[in-house]
């Protein structure tokens, strides 16, 4: 059964860009511990030979003819915007400061 | 006969009000007031209900008397109230799918399912309560507070959707919208008496549903009757250019379906399959008595009932648990605090990306973190092939399992859950014995076939409602409405009408 520590929440956490805190990391290592070793069930299961599903239907390509069609104004589309500016997003620093 | 009384309109079936409305005996503004009114006199102990739109559902209502009092034929459930699910955006009205992260937003867009509830008439009342980012079987998780079980409020609604499901049992609504990735549609339907069907993957389509599993995903209709839930079915099927996974096919006959399987003779000769992997051990006795008694109902009504075995579901609830958390770690990433939703932290000096993960360590709740994490653990190199390839495999098996078992029986049929309603609070730090609330449902999704729960008595031992669980093939949705409204017709006369007649009175402030 695979160990999980706190160490690998945090680093799990990191990777899904979610801030825990140490408490949480505590309490999530042991319940992903006990979930994941439940889940492991599905390696019991011999299926060399078993092509995998991922989706429920045949998925085929999709196409419409290209035709213009009303979009949504920019005013609609920033009216949820946690912040904005001259008719954008308005996002924190995305690159570092000088290095 | 006129029934205008607000305390008789909302025990209603969703077809008699639109009979009682296109005869002229009652108009769609008094119908709209009787539930808004239900709804503040008991939703302040069920909390189905995240936000009630009186005025709009008022209006609309409006409207559709000026339209049918001008001569205009509307559609059959024209007037009729419902509830929506908080996952399915709603154009101008509030949309947070149980989520901190969602508090207040409002799309600027319907998703096809509210568009073609408004095109047919329908009047909505508000969105409904349920598990955050319908990631539950309780709907413990939402952010918002639990919904209570009106048989009896100290006891879950089933999840994700217990909000559309107690809002049909405490009479606040005569229909409502669920979506079902695993079970969130049937398993609150089992738990609080009432219908509730997850139609073939791709027979409803999924633009503006927020998506938590896409390739799982599936709305659906809920109701107290077999033909209100038909009705609705129809209402919100069929192709949708705006999803590229809808199926261009006609919408199954469930409406005939339901009338034909109440009907002498309706289910005579069909060839019914019992699961035989889903039962035994960890299944409440009453359960096991009352899906018992109602093979027995079929069996009598002349249904060819046998015993089938389907060896690879034992590896549904562990495949899902890998499929369902790797798509939602990559679907939640959109919830960023850049475009919408909450921004924690945004101070000048922190960056996006720790913008991004105090904004999505505050928004989202246990079960979300839980779960994206499983994702990202499950999808990372070293762990991908064991974990969700090894899951997709697994799918394959049940989908032939399914195949196999479909060339014997024409429906497949189990308990819906193996439990009646737990208590509030009973499994919130155990998420594996949450999760196997869902035993039943699951393979249902992760094949893609249609499959529905119909209630089928009481447990003995507790006196709560127990789900009977109908599989049919894909694009052979007709066919559960058909087994569900045979029972039906045969257990209502026990009952006194749909088994929400003896849901238990709710307490009325005076």
């Amino acid at each position: 059964m695979t160990a999980i520590t706190p160490d690998e929440v945090a680093h799990l956490a990191r990777l899904a860009r979610l801030q825990l805190s140490e408490d949480e990391q505590r309490r999530f290592a042991g319940q992903l511990e006990v979930i994941l070793g439940a889940v492991a069930a599905v390696a019991d299961v011999a299926a060399a030979d078993v092509p995998p599903t991922s989706h429920p239907l045949p998925l085929t390509n999709v196409t419409r003819p290209d035709e213009v069609a009303r979009c949504l104004p920019v005013d609609e589309a920033l009216a949820s915007a946690p912040s904005r500016e001259d008719g954008r997003f308005r996002v924190p620093r995305i690159l570092e400061e000088e290095a | 006969m006129s029934v205008t009384a607000p305390s008789e309109l909302i025990r209603l079936t969703a077809s008699d009000l639109a009979a009682a409305m296109q005869r002229g005996e009652v108009s769609a503004v008094e119908v709209a007031r009787a539930h808004l009114q239900r709804i503040a006199e008991v939703d302040g102990g069920v909390n189905a209900f995240l936000h009630v739109e009186a005025d709009r559902a008022v209006a609309a209502a409006a409207v559709l008397d000026q339209r049918r009092a001008a001569g205009e034929e509307l559609g059959p459930l024209a007037g009729v109230p419902v509830a929506v699910k908080d996952v399915l955006t709603t154009r101008g009205m509030p949309t947070t799918c149980g989520s901190r992260i969602l508090a207040g937003w409002v799309p600027p867009y319907d998703a096809t399912v509210v568009s073609r509830l408004h095109a047919a008439g329908l009047v909505v009342l508000g969105k409904t309560n349920m598990d955050e980012f319908a990631m539950g079987s309780s709907t413990e998780n939402s952010a918002f507070g639990p919904t209570r079980n009106p048989w009896d409020t100290t006891r879950i609604p089933g999840g994700s959707g217990g909000g559309s499901a107690a809002a049909l049992a405490a009479f606040e609504s005569p229909l409502a919208i669920g979506t079902d990735t695993g079970g969130s549609i049937r398993q609150p339907a089992a738990v609080t008496g009432t219908v509730g069907v997850k139609p073939t993957y791709g027979g409803v389509s999924r633009y503006g549903l927020v998506a938590f599993s896409s390739s799982l995903d599936q709305a659906g209709p809920a109701a107290r009757t077999v033909l209100d839930a038909a009705l609705l079915h129809t209402v919100i099927a069929g192709h949708d250019p705006r999803d590229a996974t809808s199926i261009d096919a006609p919408i199954p006959d469930v409406v005939g379906a339901a009338r034909a399987g109440a009907a002498a003779d309706g289910i005579r000769g069909m060839r019914v399959g019992v699961v035989r992997e889903l039962g035994g051990q960890g299944y409440q006795a009453g359960v096991q008595a009352r899906f018992g008694a109602a093979v027995e109902v079929l069996a009598g009504l002349g249904a060819h009932v046998l015993e089938v075995s389907c060896p690879s579901f034992g590896y549904a609830l562990p495949a899902y648990y890998l499929i369902a958390p790797s798509e939602c770690s990559s679907n939640l990433a959109r919830f960023d605090g850049m475009r919408y939703g909450l921004r924690v932290g945004d101070d000048g000096s922190r960056s996006a990306e720790e913008v991004m993960a105090l904004t999505r360590g505050q928004g989202f709740g246990a079960e979300v973190k839980r779960r994206i994490m499983i994702g990202t653990y499950a999808l990372s190199s070293g762990y991908y092939e064991a974990y969700y390839g090894q899951a997709q495999k697994v799918r394959t098996l049940i989908s032939r399992d399914f195949h196999a078992a479909f060339g014997q029986v024409d429906v497949l049929v189990s308990p819906t859950t193996p439990t009646t309603a737990f208590p509030i609070g009973e499994r919130v730090d155990d998420p594996l014995a949450m999760y196997k609330a869902d035993l039943c449902t699951i393979p249902a999704n992760l094949a893609g076939i249609a499959a529905g729960s119909f209630p089928c008595g009481l447990a003995e031992e507790d006196g709560l409602p127990v789900g009977f669980h109908v599989m049919a093939p894909a694009l052979a949705d007709d066919r559960l409405y058909r087994v569900g409204a045979a029972l039906e017709a045969a257990l209502a006369s026990s009952w006194g009408g749909p088994l929400t007649a003896l849901v238990p009175d709710l307490e009325v402030p005076a």
